[in-house]
């Protein structure tokens, strides 16, 4: 029977009268293609000198011409220096511990130099405190390259030299001296013992209408006010997750940049099962977060409810009563930790990261009740101090326009402030306006003058981040644009001829350094001083006992402040701001590895977006779709607090977003100073009232379909429980290890034999020499994401732009793919799975399979590290035509690019799905206009990887230039190779330790150690790969104790 | 008549000079009757050369005639005593014309000679005051000249070929009219000169064509050499053996390592450590050209074809004043201007990108001269690309090369297990897996 159905092409084939219909009907283009106009023209034609056999000639001749002109070698100079500085010798890279320091980011680092040139970020692990360097810190060093930075002083936009700006700075700061408008510094967060004594000494030379107000853009105002009322410093208490058995958070995102970060190496050292024993942590949140994602038992509350949840906690754990509504569920799970935390005593701690004095006093005084032994009040840090309260205060007298100069330095306010517009005018009324800023931002755009500063790369400095524990910042190459820092400058216009450098070495040696030696300290880049420590302690200990009183009396405050939490209350949406591990506060927003860094949590690049619950999602009836080409789509929403509205924000549905609430990311919507392909995603500052990151919001859905670059599409395990093993820490410690990780079986001759036993392949001797291999613990990985901008800054790994992303050709060689459960846990999918029992019915495999592609409302995270897992018996090698790729007797699996056809049946044949192709050429190419497209940007480059080209297949090397150097090393010196010398880039960078790197064959190696661990595992064992690369097996804390 | 008379005032002038000048150069000598300019020779250029030329300025004065020079100041030779054994003790006793050059100098002391006689610095004094000896050699050699005379005997090379051929062309034109006068003439005399008629014969072309066998055997042999012919070309493709390019300052190898046997790490010094061999900067060239401002030639004077090159002493001198212009060198003042021009030199070895090779590894841990892969560089003029550097002729080296292992710790273990594995004593690199993609390529 034929059917009548009638297939449309298009919508305009419905409207018979439609003259598109009509034309293609005749024709096969629409428009008329002007053949007749060429070919009809004859004479035009006979006239023209050059005839079909000319042009022929001309082709042949030219490409004869190229074709000779090609086999003639390019001519290259090299140019050596001049005078040689002695400390450089071409090919060998130097290493300067400096420290980052720019208000949002505090960490001391190495940086490694090439020929003058900072190539890369390491950890530096000399440091106590915040010595590790994050995703952001890992790519700061390409942020020294950005083309787009602001490339010397400027006049309203004009280019002025440093010698106007200063007289015209002078003249204004000397005629304002004893007047009655400020001279106001807006700043950034410093911590550094030199710049306040440089803004004191400032402030005594231009008189008292100084004001210096510390601007933070993504603030800790409350947390830094309840410490001031507490201990009378401004500063934030420090924590040390390691010493602590139990760890409750509500809302606090410490794995992330909670009160300026760095927590997570300690916190991972606790969460290793030791003699049986691992911390348990429990996190009352809103949004998924990496720090709820590791969590052993996660909560979702949203903001409000948080603020109960905690007055009840206080409530519970004082032994005191308050009021409060809380859904019945939650309100258990609340006092079952309460439970917990009073009978963890000493051992136990607790964080918020509710923008609320009162929440963050009760944590204080819960953390100091309890005596908890991880939390630290006496050394607290100093890498937040901005001033909400002073800020406005400063706002409102420029409105008034008592404010005679403003000096900014490190901090965006017309970007960052949420009353952007409103300080943009009252900047109008300030008759001189400088800001200090390395990039042509939106506060450049409205200033009167803009100082172009200096990278951190590029400048002196120190910080004390927290008390006693200094570090130095030092060039580690001469300014690249015609920049001065901040410090600098007010040395200059206080009339002094000093260096800030001679200067910082004063404060050193006057206050700081005591019998230590400044070059001493400069090397190593970190200063403990220990006597001032030992002094502050007895100093606290004696005030405590003598404040004995004045605590009953707080106590009485604090029970106002519960039962204050305890009445918080809201209607509607709530909104919780958070900054992402990739973009942070939005400073390197210009820097394409961020960029194209995908979130831990969402796996989107290249985008902020709102996240919000799935109920909430089907409420409002917004999607995520995957299209024919792989992409993820969004729907978008309006998002409108008071009277700001945010339009067409795009929707990410995340599974354990608290029904009730959504989330929004900091960092993104810039537009000034960016180029184009950066100016992504929605700036969320606009909703940042008054320095709160919880708002209420109402959503509503907008029209249209946003287009995402997600790099993992699949969100859950599907019971496939030895991708991920994981047991409780219950079964950990009383079952054998067969039980909680069993190899996977094969039948030979109808025996059961382990997997691993049966192999195609001859074994290879790999006995003699050096065998590489690479431990992940999956207890200790946070998923934080330092380890793949370091393997791109490393290897060179190509940035491919949000277009190729979202087909799938990201070039990331390390990935971190995250897994929810189905289930509430992974260990009810493997039982789910396991129980399957036919196609249909309840328990049938057909449907039950679709059931488990949808990850829970609350579910169980895992992160798991994937790169190329350079297999013994690999699949790839086996099946390239050409040999391009084979395999070493020191167990890494060899790439040799230049041999690669391009043929992909490696790709093909990889079960793990670590190679990636070069579709295109990525460097000179102005198609993908990143770093390696300009003079400027490639000097990130790692001179000893090679640049892949198009048509190329490339991986992870297990960083074979990096053991090739260790081995020659010790070669060169006639020695043995050290254990701890054998890195690659991720595992250096990894601060948690769960990576960790060596010689198998070195028996007294900590990775040899490692792999004799009963919780050691193999990716995908039972398809006898042996890989090189093994796992740990996740054990969680879900004992309720 | 007149000119005998000339020749009888020339000879008598110069019998009057000549003895003026033995008397001149007896009276010099007598001022220290034992002192022994040879000495003196070896002495200042073992002590003094670095700072102090004899008729230039250095770091310190030119010394030439310097007592006499000195007694126009007024010092005799006690005070030189003094001097030479600590210069600085003079300055601080406020010798006025110590303090004078002193500060003429930039301040620079000279470095005290406690060690050195009396009769060592008579010995010293006795050289500077010697008569200076032109060098015969490098007079006679004339400079310019010197380098168009060999381009011009090319010429005339030319013009000798381009006559023997007109004088060969003009034989064959002379045989033709002679052969063609005879025939006219037999023609005249009725002889017929018409040659014998030859049996006919298959052409051998034809004969050739006709034989199936010869042709195909014939055309699997031009196949075969053309294939031969055409893979040798492409193989050669971007090999760069013996790669010679014109460098900005013609630096002699020849000269440095070879006449004067500077070490190659002297200058190449970051081939110990470093993965490139550096070209040295020009600062490394300084520590020797502040006081080898000329060049003096070999010991054995200047090779024939040398001076057909144009490789004269003047011809270098002329390279070092390039590098000083480049350095920003003031030779005048002895003082670096600031103002500096890098060098671009022409590389020569050029490996392609995708090749990651170290030089520390193999001069530094194996051991190879520098002359295995470069070459004889110490013969080179002009250095040229030695070998091939292709990925062959690095694998054939592997292959063949024993690893120096002995005394090194490093080596230890891995020896032992590997020439127990082998059952050999000495490993080549290839055997330590030195032949793996991943060793060169990453």
């Amino acid at each position: 029977m034929s059917s009548n159905k009638k297939y449309w092409k298009s919508e305009a084939e419905l409207n018979p009268n439609d003259s598109i219909v009509e034309a293609l009907k005749q024709n096969e283009f629409v428009q008329e293609i002007p053949v007749e106009d060429f070919l009809g023209n004859k004479e035009g034609l006979a006239s023209s000198s050059t005839n079909r056999r000319d042009f022929l000639k001309y082709v042949g001749f030219s490409t004869a011409a190229a074709t000779m002109a090609a086999c003639e070698g390019p001519v290259v100079k090299s140019i050596p220096y001049v005078v040689q500085p002695d400390q450089i010798i071409p090919g060998v890279a130097n290493y300067y511990a400096t420290t980052i320091a720019d208000g949002f980011d505090f960490a001391s680092v190495l940086v490694k130099t090439r020929e003058g040139r900072p190539i890369k970020i390491e950890n530096n692990t000399d440091a106590k405190v915040n010595g590790s360097a994050n995703a952001r810190v890992q790519a700061s060093v390409l942020s020294l390259y950005d083309s787009k930075r602001l490339q010397g002083p400027l006049a309203k936009g004009e280019a002025v030299e440093w010698s106007a700006l200063d007289a015209a700075v002078k003249s204004k700061l000397s005629a304002l001296k004893g007047a009655d408008k400020q001279i106001a510094l807006l700043t950034q967060t410093y911590a550094s013992p030199s710049t306040s004594r440089l803004i004191a000494e400032f402030k005594s030379v231009y008189g008292e209408n100084v004001n210096h107000v510390t601007y933070d853009a993504i603030s800790a105002d409350a947390a830094l006010n309840a410490f001031e009322e507490k201990y009378g410093e401004r500063a934030l208490a420090d924590y040390n997750f390691e010493k602590a058995e139990l760890i409750v958070s509500f809302g606090a995102d410490f794995l992330g940049d909670w009160q300026g970060g760095g927590y997570d190496s300690g916190y991972a050292a606790g969460r290793v099962p030791k003699n049986g024993k691992m911390s348990r942590h429990i996190q009352f949140e809103a949004n998924m977060s990496l720090t709820g994602a590791n969590a052993d038992k996660r909560v979702l509350l949203t903001p409000t409810q948080q603020k109960v949840a905690l007055a009840k906690f206080y409530a519970k754990v004082m032994n005191v009563s308050v009021g409060g509504e809380l859904p019945v569920n939650i309100e258990k799970a609340v006092l079952a930790a309460a439970e917990e935390f009073k009978k963890a005593k000493g051992k136990a701690v607790v964080v918020t990261g509710l923008d609320d004095k009162d929440a963050q006093a009760v944590v204080l005084a819960i953390n100091e009740k309890q005596a908890s032994v991880a939390f630290d009040a006496r050394a607290p840090k100093y890498v937040r101090q901005g001033n909400a309260k002073a800020v406005a205060k400063l706002l409102a007298d420029m409105k008034a326009g008592k404010v005679g100069a403003l000096i900014m330095d490190g901090v965006n306010p017309a970007y960052t402030m949420p009353n952007a517009g409103e300080f943009t005018d009252a900047l109008a009324k300030v008759d001189l306006s400088v800001v200090f800023s390395q990039s042509n931002n939106e506060t450049v755009a409205v200033a009167s003058y803009a100082a172009a500063a200096p990278n951190y790369l590029e400048s002196w400095g120190d910080v004390q981040i927290k008390k006693g524990h200094y570090a130095l910042m030092q060039p580690t190459i001469k300014e690249i644009f015609d920049t001065r820092q901040f410090q600098s400058s007010l040395l200059v216009w206080m009339g002094s001829d000093k260096t800030y450098y001679d200067y910082i070495k004063e404060t050193w040696s006057s206050s700081i350094l005591g019998d230590g030696k400044w070059n001493q300290a400069l090397h190593d880049g970190v200063y403990k001083a220990p006597s001032t420590i030992i002094d502050v302690v007895e100093e606290t200990v004696a005030s405590v006992v003598s404040e004995e009183e004045s605590i009953v009396s707080s106590l009485v405050d604090l029970s106002m402040a519960a039962s204050k939490l305890s009445k918080a209350s809201s209607s509607g949406m709530e909104l919780a701001l958070y900054s992402k591990v990739g973009m942070g506060d939005g400073q390197q927003a210009n820097n394409p590895w961020l960029q194209e860094f995908p979130d831990p949590i969402t796996r989107v690049s290249w985008d902020n977006y709102v996240t919000i619950s799935k109920a909430d999602a089907e409420k409002l009836e917004l999607v995520n779709d995957h299209v024919a080409n792989g992409g993820l789509d969004g729907s978008k929403v309006n998002l409108k607090v008071g009277d700001v509205e945010l339009k067409a924000v795009p929707v990410i549905i995340q599974p354990g977003q608290a029904p009730g609430s959504v989330g929004l990311s900091f960092g993104y919507g810039r537009k000034a100073g960016l180029q184009a392909e950066m100016q992504t995603g929605v700036n969320a500052y606009a909703l940042y009232q008054g320095g709160v990151s919880n708002q209420s919001v109402s959503v509503s859905k907008a029209e249209g379909m946003h287009e995402f670059a997600c790099v993992q599409l699949h969100k859950t395990l599907m019971g496939r429980g030895d991708i991920i093993k994981e047991t409780t820490l219950e079964i950990f410690n009383t079952k054998d290890h067969a039980e909680w990780n069993p190899v996977p079986k094969v039948s030979l001759n109808h025996n059961e034999v382990d997997a691993v036993s049966v192999s195609l392949w001859d074994d290879f001797d790999r006995s003699v020499g050096h065998h590489f291999n690479l431990s992940i613990d999956l207890n200790a990985c946070t998923g934080c994401g330092a380890c793949v901008i370091a393997c791109h800054a490393e290897n060179n790994v190509p940035v491919v732009g949000k277009d190729e992303v979202r087909k799938s050709r990201d070039m990331h060689w390390l990935r971190i793919d995250r897994y929810y459960s189905s289930e509430d846990t992974f260990e009810g999918d493997n039982v789910k799975k396991d129980e399957f029992d036919g196609l249909t019915g309840d328990k049938g495999s057909l449907g039950g399979f679709g059931e488990l592609e949808d990850p829970s409302a609350n579910p169980q995270v895992a992160f798991q590290p994937v790169m190329c897992q350079h297999c013994n018996h690999a699949p790839c090698e086996t099946v390239c035509p050409v040999a391009a790729t084979s395999h070493s007797r020191q167990g890494q699996n060899h790439m040799a690019y230049n041999r690669c056809v391009g043929t992909r049946y490696c790709a093909n044949n990889c079960p793990y799905k670590v190679r990636r192709f070069n579709w295109f050429l990525y460097n000179n190419n102005d198609e993908f206009n990143y770093h390696m497209n300009n003079d400027l940007g490639k000097m990130v480059i790692n001179p000893d990887v090679n640049v892949r080209s198009r048509g190329v297949m490339e991986k992870c090397s297990m960083c074979i230039q990096m053991t090739q150097k260790s081995i020659l090393d010790a070669k060169r010196d006639g020695r043995t190779v050290k254990d701890s010398e054998f890195q690659t880039a991720c595992s250096a960078a990894c601060s948690s330790g769960a990576m960790v790197f060596g010689d198998v064959n070195d028996k007294e190696s900590e990775v040899a150690e490692l792999k004799e661990s009963n919780r050691m595992y193999h990716l995908l064992e039972h398809i006898g790969t042996k890989p090189n690369v093994f796992y740990h097996v996740k054990v969680r804390n879900t004992q309720e104790s | 008549m007149k000119k005998v008379l000339y020749r009888n005032q020339l000879s008598k002038f110069l019998g009057v000079n000549l003895i003026a000048a033995m008397l001149f150069s007896v009276s010099l000598f007598s001022q220290s009757e034992n002192a022994d300019p040879a000495k003196g020779k070896q002495i200042f250029n073992q002590n003094c050369a670095s700072c102090h030329a004899l008729d230039r300025k250095g770091t310190g004065p030119a010394l030439r005639n310097v007592e006499s020079r000195l007694e126009e100041e007024g010092l005799d030779r006690e005070w030189i005593y003094a001097w030479v054994k600590n210069s600085s003790g003079v300055i601080k006793s406020g010798d006025s014309y110590a303090n004078k050059i002193f500060a003429e100098y930039n301040n620079t002391a000279m470095t005290a000679f406690p060690t050195l006689s009396n009769g060592d610095i008579d010995n010293i004094l006795a050289y500077t005051a010697a008569v200076e000896e032109k060098p015969a050699a490098s007079a006679a050699v004339p400079a310019s000249g010197d380098v168009s005379g060999g381009s011009s005997s090319g010429v005339s090379n030319e013009v000798i070929l381009g006559a023997l051929a007109l004088v060969f062309a003009l034989l064959v034109a002379m045989l033709f009219m002679v052969n063609k006068t005879l025939r006219n003439i037999a023609k005249a005399n009725g002889i017929d000169v018409e040659r014998e008629k030859a049996e006919k014969r298959i052409p051998i072309w034809k004969a050739f064509v006709q034989n199936q066998f010869l042709v195909l055997v014939s055309v699997i042999f031009l196949l075969l050499t053309s294939a031969y012919f055409v893979y040798g070309y492409f193989m050669q493709v971007g090999v760069d053996q013996g790669y010679e390019p014109v460098q900005p300052i013609h630096f002699s190898h020849k000269v440095h390592a070879g006449d004067n046997k500077v070490d190659c790490k002297y200058c190449h010094s970051s081939a110990r450590v470093s993965k490139t061999s550096g070209i040295p900067s020009l600062n490394v060239c300084m520590n020797c050209h502040k006081s080898i401002y000329e060049y003096k030639g070999n010991p054995e004077g200047p090779s024939q074809s040398d001076i057909e090159n144009g490789y004269t002493n003047e011809f270098y001198t002329k390279e070092i004043k390039k590098l000083y212009a480049a350095v920003g060198w003031d030779e005048e003042n002895q003082k670096y201007t600031g103002e500096s021009k890098p060098v671009e030199w022409v590389r020569i070895h050029n490996l392609p990108d995708f090749v990651y090779f170290n030089h520390s590894q193999h001069v530094s841990v194996a051991g190879v001269e520098c002359q295995t892969c470069h070459g004889p560089i110490e013969e080179m003029e002009i250095v040229s690309q030695h070998a091939p550097l292709t990925m062959g002729w690095c694998i054939n080296c592997h292959r063949e090369t024993n690893v120096k292992m002995e005394g090194n710790a490093y080596y230890d273990k891995i020896h032992e297990e590997l020439s127990k594995k082998y059952g050999v004593e000495k490993l080549t690199a290839a055997m330590q897996g030195g032949l793996e993609c991943g060793k060169c390529h990453y």
